[in-house]
């Protein structure tokens, strides 16, 4: 499986707050969500991003509220990778629950610009800038998540195995 | 090796004999939670579960406590998946609006979690019942919704990092303060995938309430868990709401841990959190003129019996500070019938705040309280992001009730002192 897009560049501690502010959390329609996803940090974001962009950012990303509607709205906004220094745990576990795929990376998260075409091999872990003609190694997920991976989320990994 | 306390409740509820800092573990769970906001998703989920049953109606809490009493229509919906969801499958716990409280508060004082118990909760603040020496720890709906069906999660097994309180803290320093300090000190990711250990003689001199709002923020510095030893005040407090047996363990002598700090709480003074990071930490004396426009009083961080009567001690026979509006939210319904019969919502309410029915409402800018643009609000909550208490614009200063209460007063960030206190 492999991702490609344009970067979207934020810095240390993205919140959950900013991803999605609460006063939308009376929805939980995915759609809804990514209408207002990153608006406290990026208004333009939602007018920005196209399919297949990919999110870049510094450490402790998506730290602060268990919310995994904040996940879920940068999924439905359409981007297909997050990669950051660090993932606050919550949210690295939400991730991977819903099936967005996120990768740990403190060189490609220093080194990568906003606007940079990225793309990415899940199965090797490999991270090219497509701009800059670099390349980085992602940490690869142990066996365990990579099977809840492969079943594309937590709900479809307990259905095959329990 | 040695095992950490955190380990060692994860070793036995894994049916493991030992474990160690970054094991992957299956573990059975005590207790499973959620909310109005990520009960909702979690039910969503689980419906494409083939196993529909939930794996024990005694052990899953369900509690709308974050936009109720409903705060919308929207809000009202979710309410009513998670009401309808509680009566389709007889969950035990569900507390209606009436009942209910904020989560972090009602479930201890509900006696539904005790020392040694593993419990996941579908909010991040899960990590308050460390006080009671429990592995808890948040997560999201995804996770939450298959622990109610399977009765299990999965865990990487935290390192750790110690924190060894001494001394006793001088009279208007609290639970938050310590909390606060510490953030400020190891920063908001500076716990991050790791345990946070307390322990040392100083411990004793903190009572439930301050254990509580100290495990409550665990979370703030990045951290799994947030643990306290089991002693005296613990046991006392288990046995006054709890009918549940508790487990009592404790870290091996030689428990590894990544960093050991000592904190003498002699030492500490009133200390706020500038916007916008809980990690932006000054003590009151350093904090500057800061005029404020709003004090809220409450959450799961310290909306319990004794931060109110802290509060209610500077506010007796002061007057809230012109322009300044006071939020007072007792965290459940015994403490706001308890605030009550001491006098306290009467104190209150002369002092110029008002008394609202528990709610986490004002705290991630639900309802209840919102900023305005370039509005600033003291508050007692646990979290000061861009926009969590309003417009991106405004901002929060997170504080002890005393702080609170003392700027309550001044109309600027101050401490009891300043009030001759």
């Amino acid at each position: 499986m492999k991702a490609c897009g344009i970067v979207h560049k934020y810095g240390d501690n993205v919140d959950t707050d900013v991803i999605i502010p609460a006063r939308y959390l009376n929805s939980s329609d995915p759609a809804e969500l990514a209408k207002n996803c990153m608006e406290d940090i990026d208004p333009d974001f939602v007018k920005r991003v196209k399919k297949g962009d990919i999110i870049v950012a510094n450490k402790n990303f998506g730290c602060g509220s268990s919310r995994e509607h904040a996940p879920i709205a940068i999924k439905a906004s359409g981007i297909s990778c997050v990669i950051a220094e660090t993932f606050a745990r919550i949210f690295y576990r939400n991730a991977i629950n819903i099936g967005l795929p996120i990768i740990e990376c403190p060189e490609a998260a220093k080194e990568i610009e906003a606007g940079d075409t990225v793309e990415i091999d899940f199965d090797s872990g490999m991270i090219y800038d497509k701009t800059k003609k670099t390349e980085y190694k992602g940490q690869a997920f142990p066996p365990f998540m990579q099977k809840i991976i492969e079943a594309e989320g937590l709900i479809n990994y307990i259905n095959e195995n329990k | 090796m040695g095992m950490t306390m955190t380990q060692k409740i994860l070793a036995a509820h894994a049916g493991l004999e030992s474990v160690e800092a970054g094991q992957l573990i299956e573990a059975n769970l005590d207790l499973v939670l959620a909310n109005d906001i990520t009960g909702p998703v979690a039910i969503h989920e689980v419906e494409k579960l083939n196993k529909k049953t939930v794996f024990d109606k005694d052990k899953i809490a369900l509690v709308p406590d974050h936009f109720a009493p409903n705060k919308d229509i929207k809000s009202a919906e979710h309410c009513k998946c998670v009401r309808e969801y509680a009566k389709e499958h007889n969950i035990t716990n569900y507390f209606e609006v009436g009942q209910m409280g904020i989560e972090h508060a009602l479930l201890p004082e509900k006696g539904l979690i005790t020392a040694g118990e593993v419990c996941i909760g579908a909010d991040s603040h899960t990590c308050t019942y460390g006080a009671l020496g429990a592995f808890s720890t948040g997560v999201g709906s995804t996770d939450m919704g298959c622990g109610m069906i399977t009765g299990q999660a999965w865990f990487k097994v935290p390192s750790a990092i110690q924190f060894v309180l001494t001394g006793k803290p001088s009279k208007w320093v609290s639970g938050k303060d310590v909390i606060l300090h510490i953030i400020g000190m190891i920063g908001v990711d500076g716990a991050l995938y790791k345990s946070m250990e307390f322990t040392g003689d100083g411990v004793a001199n903190l009572s439930m309430d301050d254990r509580f709002s100290i495990a409550n923020m665990a979370i703030e510095a990045g951290a799994k868990n947030g643990i306290f030893p089991v002693d005296e005040k613990t046991i006392a407090y288990m046995k006054e709401h709890s009918s549940k047996p508790y487990t009592i363990y404790e870290a091996d002598a030689d428990a590894k841990y990544d960093a050991s700090y000592t904190i003498d709480l002699s030492t500490l003074e009133p200390t706020v959190a500038f916007p916008h990071l809980p990690e932006n930490t000054k003590t009151v004396r350093e904090a500057g003129e800061v005029k404020i426009d709003q004090v809220v009083i409450g959450s799961c961080t310290n909306g319990r019996m004794e931060d109110l009567r802290t509060a209610a001690e500077i506010l007796k026979d002061r007057k809230v500070a012109e322009g300044v509006r006071v939020i007072v939210i007792p965290a459940t319904q015994a403490i706001y019938m308890q605030a009550i019969e001491e006098g306290l919502v009467q104190t209150f309410i002369q002092s110029g705040a008002i008394v609202s029915t528990p709610t986490c409402g004002p705290c991630l800018g639900g309802y209840m309280g919102i900023l305005a643009a370039g509005e600033r609000a003291v508050s007692t909550t646990n979290r000061n992001f861009v926009g969590r208490m309003g417009h991106v614009d405004s901002e929060v200063y997170l504080a002890s009730p005393a702080v609170a209460a003392a700027s309550a007063v001044t109309g600027k960030i101050s401490q009891p002192a300043e009030l001759g206190l």
